[in-house]
């Protein structure tokens, strides 16, 4: 009993991940620049993984492999924000400006390339 | 000094947890290493409140709870945007002001604007952050303030 | 367990598409963050592929892939920026 719930939650979070992934591949290709591509990047580093590992760690019968697991977790959801950061900071000081407006209708988006905070 | 020990602690924690093979040989091993790294770690003088942040305590477990919840909802809009390109997406770039006095605590808002995806911090200033988001929802996600008001908490700031 | 199967296709499907961001990419910076996100499906790659071959041995490899892929692409960000990897970050940062 406890094996079928166990089993079936595995399969929720890897096909839930899986999806996700799919979704970040199908995001580097059609987002239009650069800025907008590295979300659809940060969303594999940070909900695909710890779906995907949380999945395994329930598959694991050795204390060891599951914390493995979780260790990578962590690892990732320390380093990736700061790689995302870095690229983007790297391409801005570069002088890549995000490409801010032609979004959608044209009355909805009328803004300033920076807006300050209300 | 403490914090070199409460290293060296950790260091072990981590050997202990990852090797899985408990010989004396090992452990001695396991032990030699770990007092090197926190010797040379202590003499480069990087144990502080920032290379070594234990002084945080359990509210950081609590705000990364937090945490993630935020990136999961933020995850569901990305996903939405990347589908239906046309109808969700709208980028916009914007400042907005940081709380925190310290270093580390900037560092910690900074890192959890760019891991809930949606939105990136693409510059920090001394107290001002510079956010790409991917749309309105996101962007006042940031404005209204919540999560910088939550990480100054765990800073121990008012 | 066949889900480990369709796990690793899509995931793999994931890492095609990303490579095909890194030969369209217009700028190079687009070519580095399909380097880092294809670096971070390997690592969940690798973690999967263990479970298939029911070798969990396999996870040392990712927990050491994951920090090489983000040393990795902070080394060829820092190249891109100051053109060599010599010198410390904070004596020619200031200023550019």
């Amino acid at each position: 009993m406890i094996d079928l719930i166990l089993d079936t939650t595995t399969w929720a979070l890897l096909i839930a991940g899986g999806l996700l992934l799919l979704i970040t591949g199908l995001g580097l290709l059609r987002l239009p620049d650069l800025y907008t591509r590295i979300h659809a990047g940060g969303m594999a580093d940070t909900l695909a993984t710890f779906l995907i590992f949380v999945g395994l760690a329930l598959q694991s019968d050795d204390i060891f492999v599951t914390i493995k697991l979780l260790m990578v977790i962590v690892f990732v959801f320390f380093t990736s924000p700061t790689a995302s950061y870095a690229l983007a900071h790297g391409s801005y000081v570069a002088g890549l400006k995000p490409q801010l407006d032609g979004f959608g209708p044209p009355d909805a988006h009328a803004d300033d390339e920076k807006k300050d905070a209300p | 000094m403490l914090r070199a020990v409460s290293l060296f602690l950790v260091l072990m924690a981590v050997w202990l947890l990852l090797s899985g093979h408990y010989t004396p040989l090992l452990i001695g091993f396991g032990i030699a290493s770990c007092l090197l790294s926190a010797l040379i770690a202590w003499r480069m003088a990087v144990v502080d409140h920032e290379g070594h942040p234990v002084h945080l305590g359990p509210k950081i477990i609590v705000y990364w709870g937090w945490l993630l919840v935020e990136i999961f909802k933020a995850n569901l809009d990305v996903a939405k945007c990347v589908i239906f390109p046309a109808k969700y997406l709208r980028p916009v770039m914007f400042t907005t002001k940081v709380s925190q006095k310290s270093d580390l605590g900037k560092v910690i808002y900074a890192n959890s604007i760019t891991l809930t995806p949606g939105t990136v911090t693409v510059d920090l200033d001394n107290d001002t952050v510079m956010v790409h988001a991917l749309t309105e929802a996101s962007a006042d996600g940031i404005k209204n303030g919540e999560m910088d008001r939550r990480v100054t908490a765990v800073m121990g700031e008012t | 367990m066949i889900i480990y199967a369709i796990t690793a296709i899509a995931i793999m499907v994931s890492i095609a598409l990303a490579l095909g961001r890194a030969i369209l990419g217009p700028t190079s910076y687009d070519r580095i963050l399909a380097a880092n996100a294809i670096g971070t499906k390997t690592v969940l790659l690798i973690g999967v592929l263990g479970f298939v071959s029911g070798r969990p041995d396999f996870l040392d490899l990712a927990l050491v892939y994951s920090l090489m892929n983000f040393i990795g692409t902070l080394a060829v960000l820092k190249y891109f920026k100051f053109g060599t990897l010599r010198g410390r970050l904070s004596d020619s940062g200031k200023g550019q």
